[in-house]
């Protein structure tokens, strides 16, 4: 399964860029894959237990897995995941 | 507020608002709502300088703004409300002189204050709409909540460097903050703008889209960013709108479990950061006074390299806060070491990590660079 993985452009800088391809059957799988290939971004991904943080919410397509089943999420070819983590400036 | 209860428009107030009163979702009865409707901006910096003054040019009848801090000569890249005159002035007697010039047809009522649990909820109550344009976590959590308890919609917007988010919150129907972001990321992990940057038509951007959401929600027309969050990318030239769902257990608005205003510092952990007084600290003259002894200091700046060409201190060497424990070979514990950064925050934690791996003899530079330049070599620009 091909999926995108879109980051804001502080966690592009840890990786190839701000989109990825990647791919799996879950959220999950492709937070595995794309932690594998970039450590230094797998620790924004996921807390030290592999669970999202509270404060970067994941979008698949434009639904937040947090409802539809959190990293268990099932992904579809072509699907994008978008990371949207919290920022506070105004 | 029914038609017959709505201000009227005086001749010049006809005139001044001509192009809405043509438009005919906004026309006569919109223009009144406008008169009516009380707005209040938290924040009169980046975000509350479009917001304030679209708003003021717009007809809002009354606004209020909420600021305790003075204007910065680093704030005018962005801030529009503020001029190269007000340097040192406060943000609200600047703001509120240059909303007079705007339109001195509308009411600003200034709160010059640090808004906190003690105070929101008095403030805000008085509002219709309220305008989030803060800064930090703590102020957001807080503004959400005391949004949610008095049932007021809070219109989101935030930046960071070329990216910013905006949406409408606390709707009748609809998801606050909280939906969107449980809880706050450990305090030191997002940068703020000071630490990283921000681009700065970025906040125009934001708020004139949040200024427009009010507009919209005032006279009832549109789809509000209610249920939807506003992503806006301005490198990519990309805006994308993504679903923002009422959490069912969220506290604030889905449980309701948040009835009265909780401490926010507490909350975002702000007390906890190693720049909290749990490391050791050195002043800049101390280590001028080393430096010029001759002491075997070696003094590391984790600032990043675009920093380090603006300004840096003959003698330190560069050692960015991301690159420091790859660089743990090339410290010898043996020496005295001193870490500084911009302002001390960021040598803060670094001299916290080099703690927890066991180095002793480090020292944090206090005020950082911006203190060096104060206390120690003027000559050493500060930015």
């Amino acid at each position: 399964m091909s999926v995108t993985l879109f980051l804001p452009a502080v966690l592009g800088k840890l990786a190839d860029g701000t989109a990825i391809e990647s791919g799996g059957a879950t959220v999950g799988d492709v937070v595995d894959d794309v932690s594998a290939r970039y450590p230094n971004l797998a620790a924004r991904l996921r807390d030290s237990d592999g669970n999202p943080y509270p404060y970067v919410t994941f979008y698949l397509n434009d639904e937040d897995i947090r409802f539809h089943g959190g990293f268990g999420a099932a992904v579809r070819d072509g699907d994008e995941l978008t990371i949207v983590p919290a920022i506070a400036g105004g | 507020m029914t038609a017959s209860t709505l201000p009227s428009l005086s001749h010049e107030e006809l005139r001044r608002y001509s192009r809405h009163l043509m438009l005919p979702d906004v026309a006569l009865d919109g223009q009144r709502r406008l008169k009516a409707a009380r707005v209040l901006v938290i924040g009169a910096g980046g975000l509350g300088s479009p917001v304030a003054l679209y708003l003021a040019a717009a007809g809002v009848g009354t606004l209020g703004l909420v600021d305790f801090d003075v204007v910065d000569a680093s704030n005018l890249q962005r801030q529009i409300l503020h001029g190269t005159r007000d340097i040192g002035r406060s943000k609200l007697a600047s703001a509120q002189e240059r909303i007079a010039d705007v339109n001195p047809n509308v009411r600003v009522d200034l709160h010059p204050v640090q808004l906190d649990s003690s105070n929101a909820l008095e403030i805000i109550r008085e509002y219709d709409i309220v305008i989030d344009g803060t800064d930090n976590f703590p102020t957001r959590y807080l503004t959400n909540d005391a949004c949610v308890i008095l049932g007021k919609p809070s219109i989101y917007g935030s930046i960071f460097r070329f990216e910013g988010q905006v949406s409408v919150f606390g709707t009748t129907d609809g998801p606050c903050y909280r939906c969107l972001y449980p809880e706050p990321p450990p305090p030191g992990l997002v940068p703020s703008c000071a630490e990283g940057g921000v681009l700065g038509v970025l906040p125009g951007l934001i708020g004139t889209m949040q200024a427009t959401e009010a507009i919209k929600l005032i006279v009832g027309i549109g789809d509000p960013l209610v249920g939807r969050l506003l992503l806006v990318d301005s490198l990519g030239a990309t805006y994308r709108t993504l679903k923002v769902r009422r959490d069912p257990w969220c506290p604030a608005c889905g449980t309701h479990e948040i009835r009265e205003l909780i401490d926010y510092e507490q909350f975002c952990g702000v007390g906890s950061a190693p720049a909290a007084n749990t490391v050791p600290y050195i002043s800049a003259t101390e280590l001028a006074e080393r430096l010029r002894r001759g002491d075997d200091v070696d003094v590391i700046d984790v600032r990043e390299e675009y920093e380090w060409e603006i300004a840096h201190i003959e003698g330190t060497r560069l050692l960015p806060f991301a690159d420091v424990p790859a660089a743990l070979a090339t410290l010898d514990s043996a020496r005295d070491i001193v870490a500084l950064c911009k302002n001390g925050a960021r040598s803060a934690a670094a001299i916290s990590h080099l703690q927890t791996v066991g180095f002793r003899r480090v020292w944090n530079l206090r005020g950082g660079i911006d203190a060096w330049s104060r206390d120690v070599d003027p000559g050493v620009p500060t930015y």
